[in-house]
């Protein structure tokens, strides 16, 4: 008998940019006028719910992402790879800036207890910020079973076969629904959005909540003190004879 | 274009052409061709870091991925937008210093060479996608912008720019060789997909050859100058900024393999499938010969009949699809095909696409330590399966290693050249066959080259395919515009000695 889930499947919205800059300020990096867009792990993991409603494992995929206006684009993305709706929960200016996987997961936390969602799939971490927090907090809050950095899932009855990448290899392990699973890079291949998709994808509805609705308080727990650069890497310096580099590392302090 | 693949892949760096610099002036002299004065002109228009003189640096950019051999520049300059690019131009002009375009230097016919040394403008800093019209199917693109880069930026959009050369190429690059790929069947060439060129003229000039910023999906608005420019192999300009027309990315795709008995029963399934073709079959087959599947199934551990072998590729809605696919598995029937075999999703369409895929690195794994060299020739496709057979002949009777793979949709097949660059008798064989193989294809009202360019060394065979007066107008337009010969010298048209 397979469980009949309504997944919830969150998005970062997050800068893809070549080249980082500083603000002059030390405060933080430069986002405006950055190319952002769906988060490559989230990618993975729309579609992991959208190929496990294709099997008929699931019944429903909702697309959430927490962010200003603009990030509505990309639940209207998760849409037209197959999600069924999205949720956007608007949080913008300084709000958004202290955003972190804390609030994100106390968020997805209240939706999960709204929606009677029985799944929960993430990108492993955010490409911007690298904090591999988010699921894991969600599943904390919730008191549920995690699947983190999955390679592999499937459903048996109503629990779940996980094959987690982790250091040592890889590890299977079975756990019970509801759950949160993070997706991690070899989980699959996320299709394109083709242009059929994207316009029927244009009617399907994004409910617009905000954090305070849902009872969730915003008030983040870290300062930032200080982002700087990585310091100029040098220019190198060429010696004539093995004698002269250990000069060299002697007089840096080296050896 | 190869296959899918090209020696771009397979190192992935272009540190290969260490191995190949014997002529390399040492760092002290490698500005005897340029003056200080002209450097730090140089240097104040792109900044200190935006010139340099290193050994390593030039020859990178004095090398692609062909076998021709690295040939430096005498320096190196890094321009970051059109002003800078025009200014470095006018002092090049004004000193009279070769311009040699440099875009990611995965070209496979020497184009980048400074074969008379040269200041060589590396355009990878200008790597911006400009104003993407996602309703107009347009987008503008700087040179440092690659074939992978936009279609991974236009992912959410639903749209791509389906030439695919193999090689993770500049897109301006692919506009300056008219570079195709294996969806030109389907989607056209360059020449059919490039709709506005910004360039840089010798003299510093800037053009917009179909006006600035103008991206009608028509025009007959006097001379067709953007065309001028897709294939000039940067010899009448620097392309600085190309407007590309895009296409919907499609619903859904099929994969298809299918063995046939020879060549001939090849050729007349894809004849008749594209003749079949109007609403139903758009297809991109790729032909790999007997000795192409011997080898890949040597490397790759697969089971194909080691005969010809024909892959094909259905895009288009669901429902087309099967119908598609249905046709064409008649057609390769009652020409004497056999094994069709055919997939939809993606993880087994990779596996029948494996052995096309892994070609390049087939071919190369039948002779270890040797190094390849594809050759390009075009014929219309009612003559392939006759140069295919001769060819075949040809490669047997000189006992050369010369696996063929094809675009037979467009009548265009590369042989794999696996030649051992030690031994100049067999480099020497190698080049006495693809002169004769060119010339083969030019009595078959073909061409010397369809897909890779002229570069350095078919310039000869050029003028016997054009003939002299074709040969004179273009030296008439390239000596307009051009006329102190400074726009990458050595290629396309060979030069008088003054």
């Amino acid at each position: 008998k397979c469980p009949r889930v309504s997944p919830v499947v969150t998005l970062c919205y997050c800068f893809v940019s070549p080249q980082i800059r500083v603000k002059p300020d030390n405060t933080g990096v430069v986002t405006d006028g950055v190319k952002h867009s769906m988060n490559p792990f989230c990618e993975i993991a729309v579609e992991e719910a959208v190929k496990l409603k294709e099997k008929k494992l699931i019944k429903e995929v909702v697309a959430v992402s927490c962010g200003p206006q603009q990030s509505q684009e990309t639940i209207r993305t998760a849409l037209a790879m197959g999600a069924d709706r999205g949720i956007h929960v608007d949080v913008s200016g300084k709000d958004y800036e202290n955003l972190g996987p804390l609030q994100v997961s106390k968020i997805l936390a209240a939706l999960a207890k709204q929606e009677d969602a029985q799944l929960i799939l993430l990108g492993k971490q955010a490409i911007d910020d690298d904090c591999n927090q988010t699921g894991q907090m969600t599943a904390a809050l919730l008191d549920w079973p995690q699947g983190t950095f999955a390679s592999e899932v499937s459903l048996e009855g109503d629990k779940i076969n996980l094959v987690r990448e982790i250091d040592g290899g890889l590890e299977h392990i079975k756990i019970n629904t509801p759950a949160v699973i993070t997706a991690d890079l070899r989980l699959n291949t996320p299709r394109y959005a083709t242009l059929p998709n994207i316009m029927k994808a244009k009617k399907k509805k994004i409910a617009t909540v905000k954090p305070a609705d849902l009872g969730v308080d915003l008030t983040s727990r870290l300062e930032v003190l200080k982002v700087e650069e990585p310091p100029q890497r040098e220019a190198g310096m060429k010696v004539e004879t093995v004698e002269d580099l250990v000069v060299k590392l002697k007089e840096a302090g080296r050896v | 274009m190869l296959l899918g693949l090209t020696g771009g892949r397979l190192l992935p760096s272009p540190r290969r052409c260490l191995l190949h610099c014997r002529h390399i002036k040492s760092a002290a002299t490698a500005a005897s061709g340029v003056g200080d004065g002209v450097l730090s002109a140089f240097r104040s228009i792109c900044g200190e870091d935006g010139v340099s003189l290193g050994e390593a640096v030039r020859e990178q950019h004095g090398k692609d991925e062909s076998v021709h051999r690295c040939r430096p520049p005498d320096v190196v300059v890094f321009p970051r937008c059109v002003e800078e690019v025009s200014a470095l131009a006018k002092v090049c002009h004004k000193h009279r210093l070769p311009i040699i375009p440099f875009g990611t230097g995965t070209g496979l016919e020497g184009g980048v060479g400074a074969v008379k040394g040269g200041v060589c403008f590396s355009l990878r800093n200008m790597e911006q996608v400009l104003d993407l019209h996602p309703e107009d199917f347009d987008v503008t693109v700087e040179p440092g912008v690659t074939r992978k880069a936009l279609n991974a930026y236009l992912r959410d959009t639903g749209l791509w720019f389906p030439v695919d050369p193999g090689a993770d190429a500049s897109l301006c690059g692919m506009a300056a060789t008219s570079a195709s790929g294996t969806n030109a069947v389907r989607y056209g060439t360059m020449r059919e997909n490039v709709m506005n060129l910004e360039v840089v003229l010798a003299d510093g000039s800037i053009v917009h050859t179909a006006g600035k910023g103008r991206r009608p999906r028509k025009t007959s608005a006097g001379y067709n100058l953007t065309n001028l420019f897709v294939g000039s192999e940067g010899t009448l300009g620097i392309i600085t900024k190309t407007t590309l027309r895009l296409y919907g990315i499609p619903e859904a795709m099929v994969s298809a393999v299918c063995s046939f008995p020879s060549v001939q029963a090849a050729v007349d399934s894809t004849v008749q499938t594209l003749q079949a073709g109007v609403p139903i079959a758009r297809i991109d087959p790729e032909f790999l010969d007997d000795v192409m599947i011997d080898a890949c199934n040597r490397f790759s551990s697969l089971s194909y009949p080691v005969t010809p072998t024909l892959f094909l590729e259905f895009h288009g809605s669901e429902q087309s699809l099967e119908e598609q696919v249905k046709t064409a598995e008649d057609i390769t029937q009652s020409n004497g095909g056999s094994d069709f075999q055919w997939a939809r999703d993606t993880e087994t369409r990779n596996r029948l696409w494996k052995a096309r895929h892994d070609a390049w690195y087939a071919a190369l794994a039948l002779r270890p330590g040797c190094k390849a060299y594809s050759t390009d020739v075009c014929v219309p496709l009612s003559r392939l399966p006759q140069i295919i057979v001769e060819t075949k002949e040809d490669l047997i009777e000189n006992r050369l290693t010369g696996p063929i793979a094809g675009h037979v949709g467009d009548g265009n097949f590369h042989c794999l050249m696996v030649v051992d660059p030690n031994n100049p008798e067999e480099m020497h064989r190698v080049h006495l066959f693809t002169e004769r193989l060119a010339r083969r294809a030019l009595a078959m009202d073909g061409t010397c080259t369809g897909e890779h360019g002229v570069g350095l060394g078919k310039r000869a065979l050029l003028c016997e395919e054009m003939g002299p007066v074709g040969i004179q107008v273009m030296r008439s337009l390239k000596d307009t515009l051009d006329p102190n010969s400074l726009m990458n010298p050595g290629k396309i048209l060979q030069r008088e000695e003054p």
